[in-house]
């Protein structure tokens, strides 16, 4: 919690600042909007966090969504595959590319950052080649079971005629299992504590008999199967699917989103409170810049500066920290002696 | 201080310096004279690398003053420091492995010729440093591709090339040979004719009786006393160290021991694959490795513990074959290895003391299939620290903020908390305290006494006298021979370790 003050401070900022100077902001239709956003977003900055915890990064997740989207409807419209059958296949798919970015990395000991720009190319052009480079859509009604996954929480039985429920979006509840699952795995579990380890000291972690090229291979599935997922939710929530451009420039919204809860990305720490803080900071922001009329041509800038201000509080916010804690431990001292 | 003592080139005056949670430094005391060698000794974490630092310019004093040839100066950053002549020798290296020698040894203060480096000053100047300590590498090798204890001597030699009146050399021999040792005490002698003043930290004792003009010594970041050339005895510097005797040093009492717990048969020599290594150990002995730098020992170690592909060969252990792919492996069949660099391969800088301990046994300790079991890994990091006496504020504290001794002492944790029945040490008392060692030594003899098999590589010549049952003779890649206990001398193991 301490850990994320910063970033807490300019939410708070934020946020006050668009809803008193912003129409509309505080509607429920656009917090609807935004929260569902955020923790579209959210998801799929949890899935890049397990690569980054162990030294890595993954560049392909945008393309990688893009590639997804795409191919999940050409199988169950263009080729008649069943909803769980395209499920599956949507998932293999997932578990292969984290598998070939993994193996890449640990066995060949390429660089994550060529793995990945490499890949990120090659999904997109798969993905336009595919379908020939036509729109796809979701509407289709084969795809209605699915598409609870992106409505509202009164849609579900458990919530049905709870009028509270229909002003909260199914995407929240999905990205708390995920992210509760996630921090567990992290925080609780011998294979998080192994990524944190080797993510530090590879060699020390390999040399206490930790199967490192093991995590890591994990961590990359573990990302690129948080990708997938969250490339269904994405396509389910906008219906149409533009194959050159779904899910462009997402990882680095994903990175961003990590790095600003707190991830470093030289390895070995990261929190998934903090990743979950950092996607909603820059929806909002996103959001807030459309709510106060902020020219749109600024608005990559806004959302690039106000990141690295948070980013920069963040490290003198911690600083100060450390340097009360000292001064009080030295008082301490001073008085016992 | 007297009126007739010529005034000190350097003195340090009641300087106390804290971190969050320890005091390192509490009113210390200090002062050199020019030409002098002064010794500063003190158990792990007594306060000896700070005060060095704090020297340096690296870390700044919280109280006290430091006088340069009677001149109050505030040593802020390294640079100023060593405009007032001083200069360190870090206690851990502190190379560029992707820099040339030359590179290293000139790093911040490159020769220039029409505004570009001047590569070929810097060889010929780096030719003449390194010849003058006995170093025989061409300038322009990469550091990462020098063992350890050369990579030391460019250290050594980076320091030499400041032109210091003050040298401080913190812990200068702990990773090298012995023939290195010896030319590196013939440099300090040579510096002191020079005129210059070395503030010389070890904890080798028979090094500081030869060396040392003057011994101080630190207990607990305070001045436990100093000793004049005609005081120092090795047991009147341990009792100021330790606060107690510490007399029946080496405590080795061999048993008969039991079945063969690691049998090596055939591998193939990593330094000349024409050679094949077969030895064995067996529960409850102690065998020793030994042999000149680079004589292959550390890497044979590797083989064993699976870091390193063997092409031919097995190892058993308690009678299993053993599946040389990975540590994974080794460590599953009862392996433990504590290695030779140990801020690089040992301990993670940046984790706490319990979960470095924690680490290795966190497969073995897992509840319902994978999830942590942090109370069996508070209990276990809690015995260690006291077992081992580790010097913390906390086990939560960092282990990058820990005395380099007391995070050797972490690694060691870290596997006795798994109890493995074979036990491979490389150089295990690099850099650890005499009070430490006796403890380590002790353990040893302990944990032989209950069954383990005791694998060590070491340059100590004495350790290896003292504490091998057995001993394994290495030189250039292959075993020369093996010496039981009775025939153990120095001659005999040098004779074999030369080559035989
Ligand atoms: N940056 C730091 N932050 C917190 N504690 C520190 C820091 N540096 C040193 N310490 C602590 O200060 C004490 C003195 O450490 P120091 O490294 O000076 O010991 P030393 O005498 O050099 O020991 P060794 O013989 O093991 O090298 C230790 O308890 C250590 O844990
Ligand atoms: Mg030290």
């Amino acid at each position: 919690m301490k850990k994320n003050l910063g970033i807490l401070a300019v939410i708070a900022v934020v946020f006050i600042v668009t809803a008193i100077g912003g129409d509309g902001f505080l509607s429920a239709f656009n917090l609807y909007n935004l929260v569902e956003r955020i923790s579209l977003y959210a998801i799929i900055g949890i899935g890049v966090s397990f690569v980054i915890v162990t030294g890595g990064i993954d560049l392909s997740i945008g393309s990688f969504i893009g590639l997804c989207a795409v191919t999940f409807p050409f199988l169950v419209i263009g080729h008649n595959v069943s909803l769980t059958t395209g499920l599956l296949l949507l998932l293999t798919m997932s578990v292969c590319a984290g598998l070939f970015h993994g193996l890449l990395v640990t066995k060949l000991d390429l660089q994550p950052f060529v793995v990945t720009l490499c890949t990120l190319m090659m999904y997109r052009g798969v993905a336009r080649h595919l379908v020939s480079d036509s729109t796809m859509g979701y509407s289709d009604e084969r795809f209605q079971p699915l598409s609870l996954m992106v409505g509202r929480l009164s849609e579900l039985p458990w919530f049905e005629g709870q009028a509270w429920a229909r002003h909260v979006p199914v995407a929240l509840l999905i990205m708390i299992v995920i992210g509760v699952l996630a921090a567990v795995f992290l925080n609780r579990t011998i294979y998080g504590r192994d990524l944190m380890a080797l993510g530090r000291n590879r060699e020390a972690a390999h040399l206490s008999g930790i199967n490192t090229t093991k995590m890591i291979i994990l961590a990359y599935v573990l990302c690129s199967v948080t990708s997938g997922f969250g490339a269904l939710l994405f396509a389910l929530d906008v219906v149409s699917v533009q194959p050159s451009t779904f899910g462009s420039f997402y990882e680095l919204y994903a990175i961003a989103a990590a790095v600003l809860g707190g991830c470093s990305l030289r390895g070995g720490e990261g929190s998934i409170f903090g990743v979950i803080l950092g996607a909603a900071l820059m929806r909002l922001l996103m959001n807030s810049i459309q709510m106060l009329g902020v020219s749109d041509a600024l608005e990559e800038f806004v959302i690039g500066f106000v990141i690295l201000l948070g980013v920069i509080i963040d490290v003198i916010v911690k600083r100060v920290v450390a340097k009360r804690r000292a001064r009080q431990q030295a008082t301490v001292a001073a008085g016992a002696e | 201080m007297s009126e007739s003592e010529p005034a000190p080139l350097l003195s340090v005056d009641r300087v106390t310096k804290r971190f969050p949670g320890v005091t390192a430094l509490k009113d210390v005391c200090l002062s050199l004279q020019p030409g002098e060698v002064l010794a500063l000794i003190g158990e792990n974490g007594a306060g000896k690398s700070t005060l060095m630092k704090i020297l340096a310019g690296v870390q700044l004093p919280d109280e006290g003053t430091i006088r340069v040839a009677g001149n109050s100066v505030t040593l802020d950053s390294v640079h100023t420091s060593q405009s007032q002549g001083i200069a360190l020798i870090h206690q851990e290296l502190n190379l560029s492995g992707n820099l040339d020698v030359g590179a290293n040894i000139f790093l911040g203060r490159e020769p220039r010729r029409f505004g570009l480096i001047d590569k070929d000053t810097i060889r010929k100047k780096s030719r003449a440093l390194l010849k003058r300590l006995g170093l025989n590498v061409d300038p322009d090798t990469l550091v990462d591709h020098l063992p350890i204890g050369q990579q030391q001597l460019v250290e050594i030699a980076r320091a030499l090339s400041v032109d210091a009146r003050v040298l401080i050399m913190d812990e200068p021999t702990s990773s090298l040979s012995q023939h290195e040792t010896e030319r590196l005490m013939q440099v300090v002698k040579e510096l002191r004719c020079d005129g210059v003043s070395v503030i010389y930290i070890s904890h080798r004792l028979r090094e500081v009786m030869e060396l040392a003009d003057r011994v101080t010594v630190f207990r607990d970041g305070e001045n436990a006393g100093e000793l004049t050339r005609e005081e120092m005895t090795h047991d009147s510097m341990v009792q100021l160290m330790v606060g107690r005797d510490v007399s029946q040093f080496y405590s080795r009492q061999p048993h008969p021991p039991g079945d063969v717990a690691l049998e090596v048969s055939a591998i193939t020599s990593p330094l000349d694959p024409g050679q094949r290594l077969s030895f064995q150990v067996r529960q409850g002995e102690i065998v020793g490795v030994s042999g000149l730098v680079g004589a292959g020992r550390s890497e044979m170690l590797e083989v064993v513990f699976g870091v390193r592909p063997t092409l031919q060969g097995h190892v058993k252990v308690g009678g299993r074959q053993l599946r040389l792919r990975s540590p994974v492996d080794a460590v599953e069949a009862g392996l433990a290895l504590v290695p030779e660099d140990r801020k690089k391969q040992g301990v993670i800088l940046e984790l706490a003391v319990r979960t470095n301990i924690g680490l290795a046994g966190l497969r073995r300790h897992r509840r319902l299939g994978a999830f942590l079991n942090e109370a069996q890994e508070k209990a276990d990091s809690a015995a260690m620290v006291k077992k081992l006496r580790i010097k913390t504020p906390g086990d939560l504290q960092t282990v990058q903020f820990l005395s380099g001794g007391n995070q050797q002492k972490v690694v060691l944790g870290k596997w006795l908390a798994m109890e493995p029945t074979v036990l491979l040490l490389d150089e295990p008392t690099r850099g650890i305290d005499i009070g430490a060692k006796h403890e380590i030594y002790t353990l040893m003899d302990q944990l032989a006494a209950a069954g383990m098999a005791i694998l060590f590589v070491s340059s100590e010549m004495e350790e290896i006298i003292g504490m091998s049952d057995r001993v394994i003779v290495m030189h250039e890649g292959r075993i020369t021979g093996e010496l039981p206990r009775e025939q153990l001398t120095e001659q005999s193991v040098m004779q074999l370790a030369t080559g035989g």
